[in-house]
């Protein structure tokens, strides 16, 4: 699982894989070996369908004026994992008639970019449209795939947008895509354990740990967290933590990944483990969100989106989440991070980059939609408007026992170094994350020596792929 | 799609001989040419998707694509890389282990129940054929799935009695138990397809022979190790070949065993696991190549290496 999720749905390894194999495999085959016609036939069958549909009606209607029509009407092809997406584009399609939005869910975390990059690659069956992470958007600027929205949108909605999230879009005036929603974060905990086994609000890490070994020792069976192989989640807290792993200037890329602020922090997770502290179980499997709905697990330090995830699967445990802010390293700290979060791009291969950019702008400000998302879906918005309207930060979730969270997430918000960078391939830093800290996990040497092998390994790769690495 | 190209240019044929000649239908096909024209939808197909694939993918794995710098050929340097890749071999072992464990399992089951089924022993014997068959019926996928909920090291089934019985909970995923977890599953998966392939050869063993051995006073059971196994023994080495070929193609199984496993199972657990992070994770669409090539070898070899084995024992 490797890229941080933005609103992913709960999955275990079968909605994960069920989709992906064989589609993957299939479209690959067919967009590398079959003549190009017919290639995108089979590709496109879909939209085809779709096209067919239109142009049947069009010839119903009669003549040239049914087919002008039917030209007139631009159609977008969106591909996005959120829930109710479709919903917001129906509202769009109301204020833009002449615009047709079709959202697609062609998977989420890793399968969602492996379809985008097969698309980039082949160079067809790309969508207009596609919602990413803030982690993905220099992988898919090294493969020049994004469009510059710049020229299509109004110059004036910079500034309405969070400071930070505004900045990782741009470069220079050029606009790779428009926040939409961010994942601030704070500690997710249960209430009714707390207060049945007499732990404190952890306000730092070291409180952090001293709760984690003092539920364990009350509770056998019974953990304050679960530290499962998450590279998104890693970089994550290690954002809050000041680790800056990755600075890249044109073909000049600076690799740090275990630096003093890494090793610190492997080594403060390796005490734990190895205490007996906390879990080591794999996350977002459906045993894994069980554990956190029946008290296994009591504390996610984790994003605003969160519970997107949660309230699909967990019930029992429904209403009796609390939020704080985020534990602290510096006693009296103020920093927190973000984890995932997502921008509408448009892609370079759309011909109707106008139109990509209006339906982008109209998710990410228009503020009617944004409302509905924080309130009715748990996406924390990116508009400085909505962050600071009193009355929608003091919205009561049940979700959390009637807590106004919102309130802590945008102070957590606030609190973002935004000098964080990500690779331009972070998948393939994630996957060695991932592959390294499992073994540690296993037992096979340290969190820090894992942190070391990562290093090497991305070095490698990078020097392969043409960077100079200082 | 496909199906609608074959009979079209035959009766085609046919109406241009009727109507040229004016005469009783003649074949205008010469039979020296008449196969190639019947073998001519497989050959488009087999063309298609098989030779222009491999093409595509030989020649991929002659070039580098890097994110800085664009693509340049660079001939056989993917290959010299991969034959020293400890990761390949790393999976390549692996599948070794799991093959001496999982093959002999599979084939001596296969065999017991195809024999026992051709004994005549058995009531409802198309009953039990089907019933073996249909693990075989059902996707990988689908499959491991099933199997992974089975495993669940909280809540599944097994985890669940185990509780109840105050036993300690098996972890079907730990590093010395995850070979036995995923073998299990693929024998669940092809037994019943070993089965079949024997339960028709042992079909077509004249009854003669039954009558001739009884007469010798050779018991059911001498029969069937005396008689019956030598006569099949072909089919085995069949089965041997296709299952060294499946197991060392080994990806559904593991790649989706890997959210449940994460500690034991990595992005380069099995070859083509491998493989696929190569090309769909890190963007290394040509390395990957090489590696399935390299990985098609060493199928081949192994293969050859059992034929030659099997056909030294058989003389």
């Amino acid at each position: 699982m490797a890229a941080a999720p933005g609103g992913r749905l709960p999955m275990d390894s079968s909605s994960q894989g069920m989709g992906a194999v064989p589609s993957q495999f299939m479209e690959q085959m067919m967009k590398t070996t079959l003549p190009s016609a017919l290639g995108r036939v089979l590709l496109n069958r879909r939209r085809l369908l779709q096209g067919g549909v239109a142009a049947g009606a069009a010839l119903a209607l009669g003549g040239p004026m049914g087919r002008a029509m039917a030209q007139d009407k631009v159609n977008l092809t969106v591909w996005a994992w959120t829930p109710k997406t479709q919903d917001m584009a129906n509202l769009f399609m109301q204020k833009y008639p002449h615009i047709s939005v079709t959202v697609e869910n062609v998977g989420q975390g890793a399968p969602h970019y492996v379809k985008l990059r097969n698309a980039v690659t082949a160079g067809t069956g790309l969508p207009d449209v596609a919602l990413i992470e803030f982690n993905s958007i220099s992988s898919f600027k090294a493969l020049n795939a994004l469009a510059d929205l710049g020229p299509h949108i109004d110059p004036a909605i910079a500034e309405k947008f969070i400071d930070w999230t505004w900045t990782s879009v741009t470069e220079g005036d050029k606009v790779y895509g428009l926040p939409w929603n961010t994942g601030p974060m704070a500690l997710l905990y249960r209430a009714d354990i707390f207060e049945q086994y007499g732990l404190t609000v952890p306000e730092t890490w070291d409180d952090y740990a001293e709760q984690a070994i003092k539920l364990a020792q009350a509770a056998p069976g019974k953990y304050l967290a679960d530290f499962a192989v998450d590279s998104g989640w890693t970089a994550a807290v290690l954002w809050q933590a000041g680790w800056r792993p990755f600075k890249t200037e044109g073909t000049n890329i600076q690799i740090r990944i275990n630096d003093e602020i890494a090793k610190s922090w492997a080594n403060y997770w390796q005490r734990l483990i190895d205490a007996k502290a906390v879990d080591t179980k794999p996350g977002w499997t459906t045993e894994w969100f069980a554990a956190l709905d029946d008290g296994t697990y009591s504390s996610w330090v984790t994003a605003a989106w969160a519970p997107v995830l949660m309230e699909q699967s967990m019930t029992k445990s429904f209403g009796k989440w609390r939020a704080a802010p985020m534990p602290q390293w510096q006693p009296g700290g103020k920093v927190a991070s973000n984890w995932g979060g997502t921008v509408f791009s448009a892609f370079s291969t759309s011909p109707q980059l106008k139109e990509a950019a209006e339906f982008a702008t109209f998710m990410s400000t228009d503020p009617e939609a944004a409302r509905f998302w924080l309130t009715d879906v748990f996406l924390f918005p990116v508009l400085d408007e909505l962050i600071e309207d009193e009355t929608l930060m003091g919205h009561p979730y049940e979700f959390y026992g009637g807590q106004a969270v919102n309130t802590i997430f945008a102070e957590a918000e606030a609190q973002v170094d935004p000098s964080f960078e990500f690779a331009p391939f972070q998948d393939y830093v994630n996957s060695q994350i991932e592959d390294n800290f499992a073994m540690a996990v296993a037992g096979n040497g340290t969190l820090a020596d894992a942190f070391d092998r990562v290093q090497d390994a991305v070095v490698i790769y990078a020097r392969d792929q043409g960077y100079t690495v200082t | 799609m496909l199906d609608a190209f074959g009979p079209v240019p035959l009766v085609e044929f046919n109406a241009v001989s009727n109507t040229l000649s004016g005469q009783k239908p003649r074949v205008i096909v010469s039979k020296k040419v008449a196969p190639y024209v019947l073998l001519l939808p497989f050959l488009l197909v087999f063309v298609g998707f098989l030779i222009v694939p491999m093409g595509y993918a030989f020649g991929l794995s002659l070039f580098k694509t890097a994110l800085v710098g664009g693509t340049r050929f660079v001939g056989l340097e993917n290959y010299a890389r991969a034959v020293v890749d400890p990761k390949f071999w790393d999976g390549v072992w692996l599948l070794v282990r799991f093959g001496l464990i999982q093959m002999p399992i599979m084939l001596s089951l296969a065999l017991i129940f195809a024999l026992i089924l051709d004994s005549g022993m058995v009531y409802a014997r198309s009953f039990f054929r089907v019933s073996f068959f249909l693990p075989y019926a059902v996707p990988a996928v689908i499959a491991t799935l099933l199997w992974g909920y089975l495993y669940g090291p909280s809540y599944g089934p097994v985890a669940q009695l185990a509780t109840a019985l105050s036993l300690p909970k098996p972890d079907f995923f730990s590093p010395g138990a995850i070979l036995g977890s995923l073998a299990n599953i693929t024998i669940w998966e092809y037994t019943g397809y070993n089965m079949i392939i024997y339960f028709a050869a042992l079909q077509a063993i004249p009854g003669d022979l039954e009558e001739a051995a009884k007469m010798d006073g050779a018991s059911a059971l001498t029969y069937a190790l005396r008689v019956k196994l030598p006569m099949i023994v072909p089919m085995i080495v069949v089965t041997v070949i296709f299952s060294i070929i499946g197991t060392l193609q080994l990806f559904s199984e593991p790649y989706l065993i890997t959210n449940l496993a994460r500690s034991v199972i990595n992005s380069n657990f099995t070859p083509n696991y491998y493989a696929y992070t190569l090309a769909f994770v890190a963007q290394q669409y040509n390395y990957s190549a090489a590696i399935s090539f390299l990985l098609g070898a060493v199928v081949a070899v192994f293969s050859y290496a059992f034929m030659l084995l099997a056909n030294r024992g058989g003389r």
